[in-house]
């Protein structure tokens, strides 16, 4: 009894003691959705590290024999039902010569084993020295890795590519270009719209007309104008670089101007007034009294930039103007499979459209969740 | 809702003699300012539309010689002096300027070999009329959502709409139309593309159509309307909350206040800050977000021919597009920095200097 009144004490004066930052971390904890958001969102970035490890095969790795195949069925028993390790066949291809149709059957005469830590494609490990392990691939009865047969487990796009390794390839781009360029915007916002907002007068014109003059033109021939401005024949990465700043760019407008509504609505408040009385510096005030007394609104707009900048991503794939094929984003994966035949014959090849969404609802459950975890009042 | 909703909004008793004078100063000053911005944008949009390398003679060009016909070098500058593409692009702008302000002349299409003002008007009414539509839909859906949400925070009714609300957001536009497009056929067998059926586009527009008409807008609607409700859902949800802790809250609680007092004319009032401030720039997401989809789902409005006439570089056509749009946003702009300074007293009185 004395040993749980203490135990109670203690945690009631670390309560007490817990900084502003360390009481958000605690009510977030209890927040349901937002701590299974976070646990996906976290899945979903190491799957994005270690992309090259849990895909099978590469971007560059297809087979003709396995154009628009559907998911790998992989067999856990024997033909006598016995259990056995899991195994697959081989498809192969023939021309049924009475209907003249083109039929996909798997061949049983050999089996393939699924065998974890395979050596398979190489790739490079941060640049830095290079490697061939995967986490799973195939080997023939032999018990060496093969490539004549192949696992899909979210089956194959129209040139023969794994959708499951082409999703955690394009991953690395489509998780972290939203973070860079929502991160950008965010400070180009607050900074732009909180100067606006602050001092007012002829810098708040002059901040107003660019915002104005930014978000009132459509985005769409502005990403026209700005993607045909990039050479054609740039690197990935660079290619990558110029999409973040493209949506930065034109992101940081909205959030400006709430910021700008909100420090005219503090500004006059007593005690930012106090403050300025007591000689607190413009740049403390604005840190430490004003932004804090809005940080749940920017933090809700934060991570609803964040999903924002996966559908711009996606968008401007769509429009031609993102990544390109063999480099692969979410945004091409969700390209090529925008027409009625691949939702109609070939479902599978909308796997990828479960991932945005996921990653889009998982960003703003945590947001929704910090939120609640930011307001002092509850 | 509605019914005590409006006159809340609208009886004001704080808008006395001084505020009025000071609403026209803050209303007169925006306006003088609108000519100069409008003036900028377009510069901006006409530096932007040249900015890509080659010009419409190129593309026409290129494309001839895709299709196996021979220019000279003497053609090329011949068809580039004939469409007055020799000039530097800011002389460009200043005639095309010079005969807008002058002459009401927005230039000539080269692609429709027509007048640019023509073509904008075949589509120009419908454009309007699906995307203030949409406008209101999301405006009108996700604002009482958002109250609803905010005053049983946590319930089901809560999940249950948030929800729906990200999936419409979550998923991208282009897709969502294509998959609602596959349920309706697969539900109703018919493909239901476009606005207008072959017959209405055959015989005109009939009374008797409007029935069908009507529900050919439900798709575009809702794949469009969606992509934006969760936002204002989220932002509306989000400021009921923080002025709902509020110390006046608890004052007009204490005093014995409705619940419906207290959420309509209080909270409301004041969540509405940043909801209005945003409405300009869900006009031109609006814009944007219906070009994408119109490509899929062959919605005769202006989404697509902008697209088009970007891509073959016919810049006026794509420039007068882009401004009729941009002027709108701008209007949008004005109008809810009025309604902004109108709503919250704090911002009328800052603009005093």
């Amino acid at each position: 009894m004395v040993l749980n009144k203490k135990k109670n004490k203690e945690k009631d004066e670390s309560y007490y003691l817990a900084s502003q930052w360390q009481l958000m971390w605690r009510k977030l904890k209890k927040h349901k959705l937002a701590r299974i958001s976070f646990v996906v969102l976290l899945i979903l970035y190491l799957g994005a590290l270690f992309a090259d490890f849990i895909a099978p095969y590469g971007l560059e790795d297809f087979s003709s024999m396995y154009q628009n195949a559907s998911p790998t069925h992989v067999y856990w028993t024997d033909e006598d039902g016995s259990l056995s390790a899991p195994y697959v066949y081989k498809l192969q291809r023939y021309n049924n010569k009475e209907t003249w149709t083109v039929e996909i059957t798997e061949d049983t005469s050999e089996k393939y084993y699924l065998k974890f830590f395979v050596s398979g494609t190489e790739y490079s490990v941060l640049g830095l020295f290079t490697c061939d392990l995967h986490l799973y691939g195939l080997v023939n009865e032999a018990g060496e890795v093969t490539t004549d047969a192949r696992i899909y487990l979210f089956g194959a796009d129209g040139t023969g590519r794994d959708i499951f390794s082409r999703i955690w390839l394009g991953a690395r781009v489509s998780l972290t270009i939203p973070l860079v360029s929502a991160a950008l915007s965010f400070i180009l916002g607050i900074i732009l719209g909180g100067i606006s907002g602050y001092f007012g007068g002829f810098i708040d014109n002059v901040i107003q007309r660019i915002i104005e003059v930014l978000s009132a033109i459509p985005t769409i021939p502005l990403w026209l104008a700005l993607s045909a401005a990039i050479p054609a024949d740039i690197s990935v990465t660079a290619m990558y670089l110029y999409i973040t700043i493209i949506l930065s760019f034109i992101g940081w407008t909205g959030l400006a101007r709430v910021v700008r509504g909100k420090f005219i609505s503090l500004r006059k408040e007593d005690y930012v007034m106090a403050a300025r009385l007591a000689g607190v510096s413009n740049f403390k005030i604005i840190t430490k009294h004003m932004v804090p007394g809005f940080m749940s609104y920017l933090i809700v707009n934060l991570t609803l930039g964040i999903p924002g900048s996966i559908l711009g991503e996606t968008s401007m794939s769509y429009l031609g103007l993102g990544m390109k094929s063999p480099a692969t984003s979410w945004g091409v994966l969700l390209k090529e499979t925008q027409d009625l035949v691949s939702v109609a014959s070939y479902p599978w090849r909308m796997i990828p459209l479960f991932f945005v969404v996921i990653t889009v609802l998982a960003f703003n459950f945590l947001g929704d969740g910090m939120r609640d975890a930011a307001d002092p009042y509850k | 809702m509605s019914k005590d909703f409006l006159p809340a909004l609208f009886a004001e008793s704080d808008f006395g003699k001084g505020a009025k004078r000071q609403m026209k100063k803050y209303i007169g000053k925006r306006l003088l300012l609108f000519i100069p911005t409008i003036l900028i944008i377009s510069f901006v949009i006409f530096f932007i539309i040249q900015l890509p390398p080659g010009d419409y003679v190129t593309s026409y060009v290129a494309a001839r010689i895709a299709e196996g016909e021979t220019f000279t070098e003497a053609d090329i500058a011949y068809l580039r002096q004939s469409f007055g593409l020799d000039d530097p692009w800011y002389v460009q702008y200043f005639n095309w300027m010079k005969d807008i302000i002058t002459e009401g002349d927005f230039g000539y299409s080269f692609e429709y070999g027509r007048d640019v003002w023509d073509v904008i008007m075949d589509r120009l009414w419908l454009t309007l009329a699906v995307s203030f539509t949409i406008f209101v839909f999301q405006y009108g859906v996700s604002l009482p959502i958002g109250i609803y949400c905010a005053n049983h925070q946590y319930s089901a009714g809560d999940y249950i709409w948030s929800f729906i609300g990200f999936l419409g957001t979550a998923t991208p536009n282009f897709l969502l139309a294509i998959l609602v497009m596959y349920w309706v056929y697969s539900a109703t067998g018919s493909m239901y593309l476009g606005l207008f059926s072959t017959e209405m586009m055959q015989n005109g527009m009939r009374w008797e159509y409007v029935p069908e008409f009507l529900g050919r807008c439900l798709i575009p609607l809702f794949v469009i309307g969606t992509s934006g409700t969760c936002g204002i859902i989220r932002t509306v949800r989000a400021q009921m909350l923080d002025e709902q802790t509020q110390q006046y809250t608890l004052t007009a609680r204490a005093k014995g206040c409705s619940e419906k007092t207290i959420t309509y004319k209080y909270c409301l009032r004041s969540a509405l800050n940043p909801v209005v401030s945003g409405m300009a720039h869900s006009l031109s997401s609006i814009f944007s977000g219906s070009t994408v989809s119109a490509i899929v789902m062959n919605l005769q409005i202006q989404g697509p021919v902008l697209l088009a006439a970007l891509k073959s570089q016919d810049m006026y056509l794509a420039g007068t597009i882009v401004m009729v749009q941009a002027v709108l946003v701008v209007i949008g702009t004005l109008l809810s920095d009025i309604a902004l300074a109108w709503l919250d007293p704090r911002i009328r009185f800052s603009e005093r200097g």
